[in-house]
């Protein structure tokens, strides 16, 4: 069964920003230090106080970003999402323009940082507020 | 490691980015680079609010690669003592700081006008602040610039309100609403530059030297974080769970510490606050715990029936001792409305309590008129407190303008310097639990509880005497040198043993022993006792208010002999020949 990150409580989010951390460490050969890599981005509504936000791929079935990618880089992933070769991405940044929710985020490198749905970063919330679900079919 | 270090002139908007790794290298991060790059930086006779007083902001090699590297330290001339100022905040500051790329940052000068800056990694914007200036509110001079700069959960923003603008000495600096850079008067500094904020953005990133052991490591922090009891105490109730045990025992400063024991401790502590009031928690970046507890405070409006207003209000054990017990505030509502009060002018929160505690005991006392206090200061009298703050702040005559510099000040102008709680010109934190606590405030190279965390010695060790005491506070200071060189919360010292340290340096390609960790910790400690006497720190300077030997502590009452013995004990052991 194929599994995707939901956000299941957004108001138990305390805004710490584990989980971009967590994203940036990943890849178990290429650990990064910093958030340049994260595909994750928690944010306040002007102040956690007020509440926060997380801006993180929603595993669209039909996921605009992999249809303007002219390379083949972004394609869809079985269970919503996509699946990045980051060999083949050539930086146009067609995928950040056509996310509605603007959850694809340009790295210093001119490549992009986009979830793919790993569940890594569930592991290293704190407080419940991610979690990974297998998706109904 | 981000070794690199961004000076910013305020007197001629410009910049240059230099890579430091000699003195990462040596001086580990934080107060041991913050230190250095101050010493190289700034006049040493420099007027604090003048534009040859230096700022250094240092993060350090565990931020932000580990949990609870989330403090910055600021090192400056303080404008409250006049001696070395360094204060340390959470936030988003640190991660902000490394994430842009830089180990440390140094603003010096002053500008013409003001400004506000931005940092975005390589780019260093000067944007006018003459529109901005003047608001005294510094939440919603947080929320201007958030709407108008990018970067939105990848940036810090600090900022003074308008006690940093009017240079009250105590002001503070105010990072991500509700985290500040608290003591010894940053503020002030920041405001006699005309620097109404400071903005800085990042999305850098860099690889460890041993992928699979950095992975390891931080896993092993985190689940010690999460799984074990040792943070519990801040996740839960947070600082606030202070109250009732030092009320308990007789610790808990109360009415500018004629007595140890509130009687309303109960209404004001961490449990009612949590029963009643608390809204929600948050976080540091990068911190696991959520200590930051935010309380609601529903108001209705008076003109209007059914109008309610609801405020946010971040508080801790200090702010509860400090706008609560020590000037006898009884009701959590009161308190929440002075906490506020404070928080958007940007004072700190700890000089504003001790200032008004002295100054209703110097009214009652007879040494002041209510001409001075321009409204009737009386302990638990909220209404007064929350005007006579607003006088602080906008300093109508000479008795405020004089207040607006500490106790110090204003009790050597006015009297009642026995009961002025100040050490070396810092105003007292909230523990009056025996010798460890006030020895380290005279001691602790900030003057601050949090030096040495004497209040905890004399709470844990049963038998001291004046030697084993000095002893044992030093040996914490130094420890601590470690501590926020890393730079790691001290609240998480229980998870970064020696050992662990070490351990969690090696996949940063980092090689030093617990040994030499331990040696450079002395090593810092040392440069910086130096540094506090080429400023004038002198022997004499360390003197105790009278009040402290008249309240019950929980070692009875404090002797002055015992005091005689363990300062000079200090004096010759550490003091002089650490200075020499």
């Amino acid at each position: 069964m194929r599994k995707k990150l939901v956000i299941k409580d957004i108001e138990r989010c305390v805004g710490c920003g584990l989980c971009m951390y967590a994203c940036s460490r990943k890849n178990a050969k290429k650990p990064e230090i910093g958030v340049g890599s994260s595909g994750i981005l928690p944010m306040s509504l002007s102040g956690f106080e007020r509440g926060a936000a997380i801006i993180v791929c929603r595993a669209c079935e039909d996921p605009p970003c992999a249809q303007v990618c002219p390379t083949g880089a972004l394609k869809p992933r079985k269970g919503g999402g996509v699946i990045y070769r980051e060999n083949l991405c050539i930086g146009c940044g067609n995928c950040i323009e056509s996310c509605t929710i603007g959850a694809i985020f340009e790295r210093d490198d001119g490549k992009i940082a986009v979830c793919v749905h790993c569940g890594y970063c569930v592991k290293f919330c704190p407080h419940g507020v991610l979690s990974y679900e297998e998706v109904e079919s | 490691m981000r070794s690199k270090v961004l000076k910013i002139d305020l007197s001629n908007y410009s910049y240059e980015i230099e890579d430091r790794r000699d003195l990462f290298e040596k001086w580990i991060g934080g107060t041991g680079v913050a230190l250095q790059l101050l010493k190289e930086e700034m006049d040493k006779d420099a007027d604090p609010l003048s534009e040859d007083n230096v700022i250094v902001f240092a993060t350090g090699p565990f931020t932000p690669a580990y949990p609870f590297a989330s403090k910055t330290v600021a090192m400056f001339k303080s404008p409250l003592t006049g001696n070395l100022g360094e204060s340390h905040a959470g936030g988003r500051t640190a991660t902000s700081i490394a994430n842009a790329g830089y180990g440390a940052i140094v603003i010096k000068g002053k500008s013409e006008k003001p400004i506000y800056v931005v940092i975005n990694e390589d780019e260093v914007h000067f944007r006018d602040g003459r529109v901005i200036w003047g608001i005294s509110d510094s939440l919603i001079t947080g929320r201007i610039i958030a709407e108008k700069e990018g970067g939105r959960g990848l940036r810090t923003i600090m900022r003074i309100g308008g006690a940093g603008e009017r240079l009250v000495r105590y002001a503070c600096v105010t990072t991500e609403t509700y985290r500040h850079f608290g003591r010894l008067g940053l503020g002030a500094v920041f405001g006699s530059k005309q620097l109404k904020a400071l903005v800085i953005i990042g999305r850098r990133r860099y690889k460890p030297v041993d992928s699979k052991g950095y992975r390891e490591i931080y896993k092993e922090i985190y689940d010690k974080a999460v799984s074990s009891d040792v943070m519990s105490k801040y996740h839960l109730l947070g600082t606030a769970e202070n109250v009732l045990p030092l009320n308990e025992i007789g610790g808990l400063p109360t009415m500018n510490l004629k007595t140890s024991r509130f009687e309303n401790a109960d209404e004001i502590s961490g449990e009612s606050l949590a029963e009643f009031n608390l809204g929600r928690r948050i976080a540091c970046n990068h911190c696991p715990t959520a200590c930051i507890h935010i309380a609601v405070l529903k108001e209705p409006y008076e003109d209007e029936p059914y109008f309610m207003k609801t405020k946010m209000i971040s508080y801790d054990y200090e702010l509860i001792y400090a706008l609560g017990s020590m000037i006898g505030i009884k009701s959590r509502e009161d308190l929440l409305k002075i906490i506020h009060k404070v928080e958007t002018y940007g004072l700190d929160a700890m000089s504003t309590g001790v200032s008004l505690a002295w100054a209703t005991e110097a009214l009652e006392r007879g040494l002041l008129s209510e001409r001075d206090t321009i409204v009737p200061l009386k302990f638990s009298y909220a209404e007064g407190y929350l005007r006579a703050i607003d006088f602080i702040v906008e300093q109508p005559n000479d008795f405020y303008r004089a207040l607006a510099q500490g106790v110090r000040v204003a009790s050597s102008i006015y009297g009642g310097e026995e009961f002025a709680l100040q050490f070396c010109g810092n105003e007292m934190p909230g523990y009056h639990t025996g010798y460890g606590a006030h020895l380290g405030y005279l001691t602790g190279l900030r003057h601050s509880h949090l030096d040495s965390a004497g209040y905890s010695i004399d709470q844990k060790v049963k038998d001291y005497t004046p030697e084993t005491l000095v002893d044992s506070l030093v040996k914490e200071e130094s420890w601590r040198q470690i501590l926020s060189s890393l730079v790691v919360c001290f609240f998480s010292r229980g998870i970064y043993t020696p050992d662990i340290v070490s351990r969690a340096f090696k996949p940063l390609g980092v090689e030093i022993t617990e040994e030499e960790l331990k040696a450079k910790g002395e090593e810092i400690y040392k440069e910086k006792l130096r540094l506090k006497k080429e400023l004038g720190f002198k022997e004499e300077h360390m003197r105790l208010p009278e009040r402290v030997f008249e309240t019950e502590t929980l070692r009875g009452m404090l002797k002055k002999e015992f005091f005689e013995q363990a300062i000079s004990y200090y004096l010759n052991k550490y003091f002089r020949e650490r200075t020499e």
